[in-house]
């Protein structure tokens, strides 16, 4: 036996590339000249050009990579399958769009620095772990060096109070996230004697005779706690409204979709994976905090004059959705929740573009009152916005509304008629504060019009999220294929 | 004579823990308190592991107390740097002063 075997590197391909390009990147910015007026932002346009190149070609290893089914590495620590892919593809295209969309805002508001692309990308790399991890370690690490990166990037703006407030917010509540759901992996390990994922599900398809220890149902739960902080369910959301506002506006558009979409998929795989045999355990957790995402998510963001704040609460109650999903817990239901996250989001990454949009006399602005008359000012844009909100609120043929089908269809399906009834209700309730800001852009008169011209690759990506939002039922086919084979490599083990 | 056993470790970390919540929640004073309960909580967590290692014969559990303390050295660096910028900003790293943004 030789003391020590290299693991097959070619599964963890994408990683490694991504790995070793933002630490060569970190190096070229630090080495770029810099002190000088417009060196800053020069060194950080060029590193920024040079990331979303990255994530492009990360994305396309990710694909290469994939033809070959489920193969695990680094002893079962690693294990790339169609539903990582899955994930992993809109991952990368979420941060890529996100580091877009980034460059402008932060020029304008003085904080244009390299280190935003590197920390984006480590983030994202860190995500890329996540979703693939096959045991309680990786899962951990993973998480922590996406959670690492973005506490930092929402500090991003050192100088500004909100920023850094935010900033603080998140990492002491992700910190708190972090610490139970260690806690749960070390009951879980102490009771089950592992951290290997196949290890578990098949320890628990053995079945012992009776209940599972209590330890090990305690463990779960803190497992299930520290991750539904991460993906801000109710009622572990308290951090999200805050720092979804303090944030800058393209780190929220990021935070909003990247992790969150990264999350989720770690949260499935986990629940699905080890510890599926043990559904009846959790399930009415999820149920619980199912209802009450959805709830709050409609009924709070009525009141909400900030439309930042009010996204935060809209994305509380998308994953409320989502997670009707993992309570259904079947092959329909996880295919459902890839759906709608994938949908999920163009659609926000479309709205927040355009709150990049909201700027006045150089400055930003972020009530949605200032959105009156955009109509009259910003037709095109007006236009893209009222599509987004209609497919937040889930107007057929908008592929929103597609996204909710197929979840209120997989409850139906398993006879979970409370939830698809709940769910049902609270998009009423959320249609209303989507709606009104469509009727604010179209039918309230023009106070203060916003600045005019809007940079072309902002455009691009309107454009771009749109036409997706837009003509998505044409083409459904790729997508729910995806998402389907993806449901299925998590069932058959 | 008193064998200290499993259960024993695992109490006085469940204690350990539930302190380090409890410092977070009930802390109304200085940031620094809820960095030092953070670690307690992690703390508590590797007492866990090692226990449980040493009880299944099995070394799993100290490397991922390992992993927990690498990645927990981490984490406190970035936090006492936001706290750092906060209060250049602030002024003031009291618990209650952090109320910029609420509803």
């Amino acid at each position: 036996m030789p003391i020590a075997s290299l693991p097959n590197p070619i599964p963890v391909l994408p990683e490694l590339f991504l790995a070793g390009v933002a630490m060569a990147l970190l190096l070229l910015g630090v080495f770029q000249k810099a002190g000088g007026k417009g060196d800053d932002v020069r060194s950080s346009r060029l590193i920024s050009v040079l990331g979303v190149i990255t994530l492009i070609l990360t994305l396309l290893l990710v694909m290469t990579v994939a033809r070959g089914g489920a193969v695990s590495t680094f002893g079962g620590m690693f294990v790339t399958d169609a539903f990582a892919v899955y994930l992993k593809v809109f991952v990368l295209i979420a941060s890529a769009l996100s580091l877009v969309i980034a460059e402008d805002y932060l020029e304008h508001q003085n904080s244009a620095r390299f280190e935003y692309a590197v920390l984006i990308l480590l983030a994202t790399l860190g995500m890329m772990l996540m979703v693939s991890a096959n045991n309680l370690i990786s899962l951990y690490v993973g998480l922590e060096l996406q959670s690492l990166a973005l506490y930092v990037v929402a500090a991003f703006q050192r100088h500004d109070l909100r920023s850094t407030e935010a900033g603080l917010k998140y990492f002491v509540l992700g910190a708190l996230a972090s610490g139970m759901l260690l806690y749960g992996a070390s009951l879980v390990y102490g009771f089950a004697g592992t951290t290997d994922f196949t290890a578990l599900a098949t320890l628990f398809a053995k079945g012992q005779a009776g209940a599972p220890a209590l330890g090990l149902v305690i463990g779960i739960v803190f497992i299930l706690v520290g991750l539904a902080f991460k993906v801000s369910a109710v009622p572990f959301h308290m951090w999200t409204p805050d720092v979804y506002e303090g944030a800058p506006t393209p780190v929220t558009a990021f935070f909003s979709v990247a992790p969150k979409l990264a999350a989720v998929g770690l949260l499935v795989r986990v629940m699905i994976g080890p510890f599926g045999e043990l559904a009846d355990q959790w399930q009415q957790i999820v149920v619980f905090i199912s209802i009450a995402s959805m709830a709050l998510g409609g009924f709070v963001a009525i009141n909400q004059r900030n439309i930042k704040r009010m996204m935060a609460y809209s994305s509380i109650g998308h994953v409320g959705y989502a997670l009707i999903g993992l309570a259904v817990g079947n092959q329909v239901g996880v295919r459902g929740i890839l759906i709608y996250m994938a949908i999920y989001i163009f659609m926000n990454l479309g709205v927040f573009t355009c709150i990049l949009c909201m700027r006045r006399g150089g400055a930003m602005v972020e009530d949605i009152d200032d959105l009156a008359g955009l109509s009259k000012t910003h037709p095109m844009l007006a236009l893209a916005l009222a599509i987004f909100m209609f497919s937040m609120a889930g107007i057929p043929p908008l592929a929103g509304f597609f996204s909710k089908l197929y979840i209120f269809l997989a409850a139906i399906e398993a006879g979970l008629y409370a939830l698809a009834v709940i769910g049902v209700l609270t998009s009423v309730v959320a249609a209303y504060y989507y709606l009104r800001i469509i009727k604010v852009m179209y039918f309230d008169d023009v106070t203060d019009a916003l600045d005019k011209p809007v940079r072309r690759e902002i455009g691009l990506v309107i454009f771009g999220t749109s036409a997706v939002i837009l003509l998505f039922f044409l083409l459904p086919g790729p997508l729910l294929d995806g998402a389907g084979a993806a449901a299925a490599a998590l069932f058959t083990g | 004579m008193l064998e200290i056993g499993l259960s024993h470790y695992l109490t006085v970390a469940a204690i350990l823990f539930a302190l380090g919540i409890c410092g977070i929640f009930l802390n109304r004073k200085s940031v620094i308190v809820i960095l030092m309960s953070i670690e307690l909580m992690l703390l508590a967590v590797n007492l866990n592991l090692v226990a449980f290692s040493a009880a299944l014969n099995d070394l799993v559990g100290q490397v991922f107390a390992m992993f927990i303390l690498t990645v927990a050295a981490a984490e406190v660096a970035i936090g006492l740097a936001i706290v750092v910028v906060y209060f250049r900003n602030r002024g003031s790293i009291a618990v209650d002063d952090i109320n910029l943004m609420k509803g």
